[in-house]
């Protein structure tokens, strides 16, 4: 079994650094996705891992191998491009089977008309062509081997990317954004056949991603990057509810986290525009208070919000609305039976369970609270 | 729709009228070439007359071998030589690239009558003259060919040679197994070229060759006039039909590609 590790990679473009030492570890059989903004360093890293860049510094470790000074191909990744990078003269049939045809034929065997004369070539390009028939049959590629990927649907396309990077068997994946060229349906579509593809190969695979559905979906764990650092790695479940940097709140979930200005006396009591807020903070000062639109529910003691206007979703309902003290704007994600009675410019008071606020310090690192007396009902 | 095809026709026609002449008057006898009145159609066949002298008097299959070797040579090599250049220049990152490329660049403001004379002093030094490697050798390396190919390559994404090196090829094999192939436009464009103008070259065959045996067609066309012919317009001009009959049919056979390979690199000459 075969696992990713990488540690303390920095790499810079001239004077701008773009990875600030990155460490990050895919056990063996694991599904990790990169997310984050575009432009924060997650398809540098992929590329410095797949040894198509190289780092400023760092150490690499691919199946207990330290591959950070090897070749591309010696490294025994496969990596699927944003792109697909089909081999556009080969068909379907020769772009699956390169990968094989590189390793397996010495240089004389692969000659266009005298490598298929030669002793021993028949058989090895018959085993690569079973090979090549067993990694495009369960994407559905079987009637299509023998057409060129010009004459291909981008989905079409996607899938003779997965093949080749399947049809060595390497010890690790590498997809850079694979998804973001196929259409919505499309999409969730094929994530379902790539964590299938994972699960069959059982290898170590790391997923780039800027779209944070993808990640969340199909993630054992979900790295979240910006600007040049890794802020967390954990479980989507974690990332998404307990957060250990503002920066990750705020990227990941959709509509985004609310959050609003807070202070922590010295004592820690939390106050939201001077009102006590129901939290004890392990910390004091200024701080952000920051709550998923779905933790937020109408009720009697809470946030006074003015009401701005109201989205149907068919499964929900979204409120938006003003946070009157200071002007914050916010997002309550409510039951579509809740609608009744809520009017645009209506006063309301929106409460939340103490468990599920999200305390942040003027750093934005996540501070600790628990419940204590205030807006929200004991 | 129809008026522009009557001009297209129109150009065509003054365009192709030389040659028609020239085949025209390779099947007619002196006599009716140098008369008065103009047609195209003889009214006597000579043509029989006309290309028996020149096959006769003449080894045309041999010029034309001779054609087919040095044009063959000099494409095969200048290819050899300008794909690996050119992707060097478009794709890999090394020091001087920069300083490499601008002599490329430099070197096609060069006219090839510049070198003739020192290269004429090199394989007369050599004991080079009159072969087949002093017609192919100075043409090998053409500045033309690296710019062309590498302004081509230069638009292949970085993404296909990443997949290509990750699935086990090394740089060479990415050369000839990847680029190449995708550069089929470009590389008949050029070879169209190349072929084309060395096939009608007199000016460097004329300087490093004496007598027949390494005599290119063109070559061979001046020989017939000036040994031969006299004022034989007839047979003269049946030489010269003969001595371009491959490149036609070589067009005519190969028409389509042709066609593309020069609208897709935008090298309308």
């Amino acid at each position: 079994m075969a696992g990713i590790t990488i540690t303390g990679v920095v790499k810079g473009f001239g004077a701008t650094p773009v990875l600030r030492g990155v460490s990050l570890a895919v056990e063996p059989g694991e599904f990790v996705a990169l997310v984050g903004p575009s432009g924060c360093g997650k398809t540098t890293l992929m590329r410095i891992i797949a040894g198509i860049e190289t780092a400023d510094a760092g150490e690499i470790v691919i199946n207990e191998r330290a591959v950070t000074r090897l070749r591309p191909a010696e490294r025994d990744i496969a990596m699927v491009f944003q792109s697909y990078a089909l081999y556009p003269h080969l068909t379907v049939r020769e772009n699956i089977a390169v990968p094989l045809a590189m390793r397996r034929l010495s240089v004389l065997e692969r000659l266009p008309l005298l490598g298929r004369l030669l002793p021993g070539a028949r058989r090895k390009r018959a085993s690569i062509g079973d090979e090549v028939r067993r990694a495009a049959a369960p994407l559905g590629l079987e009637p299509l081997l023998d057409r060129r990927p010009g004459q291909l649907s981008g989905g079409q396309r996607q899938r003779v990317a997965l093949a080749r990077a399947v049809v060595r068997r390497p010890a690790a994946f590498l997809m850079d954004e694979p998804l973001s060229n196929l259409d919505a349906a499309l999409r969730v579509q094929t994530r379902r056949e790539i964590v299938d593809i994972h699960r069959a190969a059982g290898v170590a695979t790391l997923y780039v991603t800027h779209d944070q559905a993808e990640a969340l979906t199909m993630a054992d764990k979900v790295a979240v990057m910006m600007g040049g650092e890794l802020l967390q790695v954990a479980t989507p479940e974690a990332i998404y509810a307990d957060p250990a940097d503002l920066r990750v709140a705020g990227f990941i979930g959709s509509p985004r986290i609310n959050t609003l200005a807070a202070e922590a006396d010295a004592e820690g009591r939390v106050r939201v525009a001077g009102v006590p807020a129901g939290l004890r903070a392990e910390a004091c000062g200024a701080l952000t208070l920051a709550l998923r639109p779905e933790a937020l529910r109408p009720a009697a003691k809470g946030l006074p919000v003015a009401i701005e206007h109201l989205e149907f979703l068919g499964d929900g309902l979204l409120l938006h609305a003003r946070h009157v003290p200071d002007g914050a704007a916010l997002v309550a994600r409510l039951e579509p039976e809740a609608r009744e009675g809520l009017q645009p410019g209506a006063a309301l008071r929106l409460g939340f369970a103490p468990g599920r606020a999200l305390l942040f310090g003027a750093d934005g690192r996540r501070v600790a609270a628990r419940a204590d007396a205030g807006l929200v009902p004991a | 729709m129809r008026a522009r095809i009557a001009v297209l026709a129109l150009l065509g026609a003054l365009v192709l009228m030389p040659y028609l002449w020239m085949v025209a008057a390779s099947v007619k006898p002196v006599s009716e070439i140098f008369r008065a009145s103009l047609s195209i159609w003889p009214e006597q066949f000579a043509a029989a007359e006309n290309y028996g002298k020149v096959l006769a008097r003449v080894p045309v299959l041999h010029y034309l071998w001779n054609g087919v070797v040095v044009c063959g040579g000099i494409l095969l090599f200048q290819l050899l030589f300008a794909v690996p250049a050119g992707y060097a220049l478009a794709k890999l990152r090394f020091p001087g690239r920069g300083i490499a490329f601008g002599a490329v660049m430099l070197g096609l403001l060069v006219p090839p009558h510049v070198p003739a004379l020192p290269l004429y002093v090199a394989a007369s030094g050599m004991g080079l003259l009159d072969s087949y490697t002093a017609l192919i050798a100075p043409f090998t390396i053409s500045a033309f060919a690296i710019f062309l190919f590498r302004q081509f390559f230069s638009a292949l994404p970085d993404d296909l040679l990443h997949a290509a090196r990750l699935d086990g090829m090394g740089e060479w094999s990415i050369v000839w197994r990847v680029v190449l192939p995708n550069a089929w436009p470009a590389a008949t464009a050029f070879a169209i070229f190349s072929v084309v103008s060395h096939w009608n070259d007199l000016f460097w065959p004329l300087i490093v060759v004496q007598g027949h045996e390494h005599a290119t067609p063109a070559l061979g066309v001046l020989y017939f006039r000036s040994e031969e012919a006299g004022d034989d317009f007839g047979a003269m001009m049946a030489a010269a039909v003969l001595m371009t009959l491959p490149l036609v049919l070589a067009f005519l056979l190969a028409q389509r590609r042709f066609v593309e390979g020069i609208a897709t690199t935008g090298l309308k000459g």
